[in-house]
């Protein structure tokens, strides 16, 4: 009983906490103002999984739209970093994101966009949808909604970039003192707190992925890969589950991020690849007639391997923040705050069930390039 | 959607923060702690190890200690039971030579008694004859007159003379 | 375009459900009749529920874009 009342405590706090999260989460826009429909919903969740060029943390603005496009700040309560723009257009062109700061808005089949327009070096950009495409003599929109602008290459710090820095510091924050522990103490003391903590991934990542895997003979030389990614993933995946600044970015569900890593992934397969490898696809055991399709089935089927990783976890990581901003949404779409006694304990049970995919995504993403790697290097004894 | 298509610039960062994450950790925690494990893990097991020696050792010991004093314990009844086979020959020895003693001794004493008897014979013989000598004298001194009597009494001593 | 769309993501989730529940429910099975076996036969079936589930997402994506 008693263990019941503790567990039903610990819920109404978190709910309360929950509660109070809400507001950053939920109203949280950059130009576009308040969440009042589905509409708006819709568009907030898809700009919340997606990249932007400033980091928004809280509030919001209250605008007027002009009729000739733009739109003017009334009052505003938002809060956010300017993030440095990086643009290759003959050239490097570096500007800050606050630099976009003329709000306008454009119209198609009934629904408003905004966007901001910006000058930078002499010449006007657009930041549609988080893309900045040159303004020209003016932003068109074919039929799907999409500019017909052309763009400038963008390597933007935007804000996945700079969550990811952060990942990469709490990585190294967390890493280094303790591997600094174990030179300095060297192995005659038992492993304490953090360290302690730390070793049991750092094994399980050894025990449970890399060795059954790629074998025991091999396994070592592909550990500081599969340990980087492992951690790397899932510092990530939490990351994104703090929904306040500075995690709530969706790092591990862009695809970009999911991409670069799978391509690793595979790059590390394709370069470990022994004899028997390369004899199974390029001299598959079948007649030598049908080599003109088994070859190219064979390539085909090594790169769909990466690219099963890359959305396996662009789509999980995704899917959980689009499911907690629904749940956390409908309370605004709805405009009533009965909702909550359902949305907060869904979302809830979401943001937990979500911790568990973080851990488990990055376990899969790491055994699987175990075992891609496992097959790359494994000696056929029966060729 | 422009959820599945990847920007350029988050490629190209992506690319870029996890390579040099990569080598960092790699060369500054991964290498000591995975080496550290690896090290801790053989010292376990050599500790293990060792100490399963040192107990098989400890059972080697004491089989050897008791091998050693069952054959102590073997020893000392061949010796005891050399020990007894010795008395006792030497008491049979011993026995068979006061035997032999006294065997010899018995013959020895025989043969002087014999002796003696033959010696006492002899010097009896020889006084015998010296009585006999003497007494012929006498008779003769007496009874030579008496022809009858003289032959009477020779024939009597021969007679005598005769028992021997 | 949305309705149709959440129709074939809904099929790809139906058929991904299917599977992995029954690879779920196999597994249960096999560590039932081999306890010991249960942490092979654990990775064996998130190996298979993650490639299932990768070609169930490869059609919410579709279906997506």
């Amino acid at each position: 009983m008693l263990y019941v009342k503790n567990i039903s405590r610990i819920i109404t706090v978190a709910l309360i906490a929950l509660l109070s999260l809400i507001p950053s989460n939920a109203s949280a826009t950059i130009v576009e103002g308040t969440v009042n429909s589905s509409k708006e919903l819709n568009d907030f969740i898809t700009h919340h999984v997606k990249d932007a060029h400033s980091w928004h943390i809280w509030g919001e603005n209250k605008t007027q739209v002009n009729a000739d496009g733009t739109v003017d700040v009334l009052s505003s309560t938002a809060i956010h970093i300017g993030l440095p723009i990086l643009l290759i257009d003959n050239g490097l062109v570096t500007a800050n994101s606050d630099d976009f700061n003329e709000l306008r808005w454009i119209e198609q089949d009934g629904d408003t966009t905004y966007y901001a327009q910006g000058k930078i070096n002499e010449t006007e950009y657009v930041m549609f949808h988080e893309k900045i495409y040159h303004l020209g003599s003016g932003l068109k929109l074919d039929e799907k909604g999409h500019p017909t602008n052309s763009r400038p290459l963008d390597f933007s710090l935007t804000q996945n970039v700079m969550s990811m820095l952060l990942s990469v510091v709490i990585l190294l924050l967390l890493f280094l003192p303790a591997a600094k522990k174990y030179k300095k103490q060297g192995i005659h003391s038992a492993p304490k707190g953090r360290q302690n903590f730390l070793e049991i991934f750092v094994v399980f990542v050894r025990d449970e992925i890399a060795r059954p895997n790629i074998g025991e003979k091999k396994y070592a030389r592909y550990m500081p890969y599969l340990l980087t990614i492992f951690f790397f993933i899932w510092l990530n995946n939490l990351l994104g589950l703090v929904p306040f600044f500075p995690g709530a970015s969706n790092v591990s569900g862009n695809i970009a991020f999911t991409a670069v890593l799978a391509v690793i992934t595979y790059l590390v397969t394709q370069f470990s690849g022994n004899k028997d490898y390369w004899k199974h696809i390029l001299l598959p055991p079948v007649p030598k007639a049908l080599y003109i399709i088994m070859i190219p089935v064979e390539i085909i089927g090594t790169l769909t391997k990466p690219f099963a990783l890359t959305i396996r976890l662009f789509a999980n990581i995704t899917a959980g923040h689009i499911v907690v901003l629904a749940f956390m949404g409908i309370i605004f779409s709805a405009k009533n705050i009965g909702w909550a006694g359902l949305s907060v304990p869904m979302g809830l049970f979401i943001s937990v069930l979500e911790l568990l995919v973080a851990f488990l995504q990055a376990f899969i993403f790491t055994m699987l390039s175990a075992l891609f790697i496992g097959t790359a290097v494994e000696e056929h004894g029966h060729h | 959607m422009d959820l599945i298509i990847p920007s350029e610039g988050l490629l190209f960062w992506t690319t870029i923060v996890f390579v040099i994450l990569l080598v960092l950790l790699r060369k500054f925690a991964w290498k000591p702690i995975l080496g550290a494990v690896q090290t801790r893990e053989g010292n376990i097991q050599k500790a293990l190890d060792s100490a399963l020696d040192a107990e098989e050792r400890m059972t080697a010991l004491t089989a050897q200690n008791e091998d050693l004093l069952k054959q102590a314990r073997e020893e000392r009844n061949v010796i005891l039971r050399e020990a007894k086979v010795a008395g006792e020959s030497m008491v049979a020895e011993a026995k068979e030579a006061a035997q032999k003693d006294a065997d010899r001794i018995l013959v020895s004493a025989n043969e002087q008694i014999a002796n003696e008897r033959m010696k006492a014979v002899v010097e009896l013989k020889n006084q015998v004859g010296k009585l006999s000598l003497e007494i012929a004298e006498k008779i003769l001194k007496s009874e030579l007159d008496d022809k009858a009597k003289q032959e009477s009494l020779v024939n009597h001593l021969v007679e005598d003379v005769n028992l021997n | 375009m949305v309705i149709p769309a959440a129709i074939g993501a809904g099929l790809a989730v139906i058929g991904a459900g299917i599977g992995i529940g029954k690879i779920g429910g196999s597994a249960m099975e096999g560590i039932a009749r081999q306890p010991e076996a249960a942490g092979k036969i654990q990775t064996a079936m998130i190996i298979a529920a993650a490639l299932i589930e990768g070609v169930a997402l490869f059609g919410v994506v579709v279906s997506m874009g």
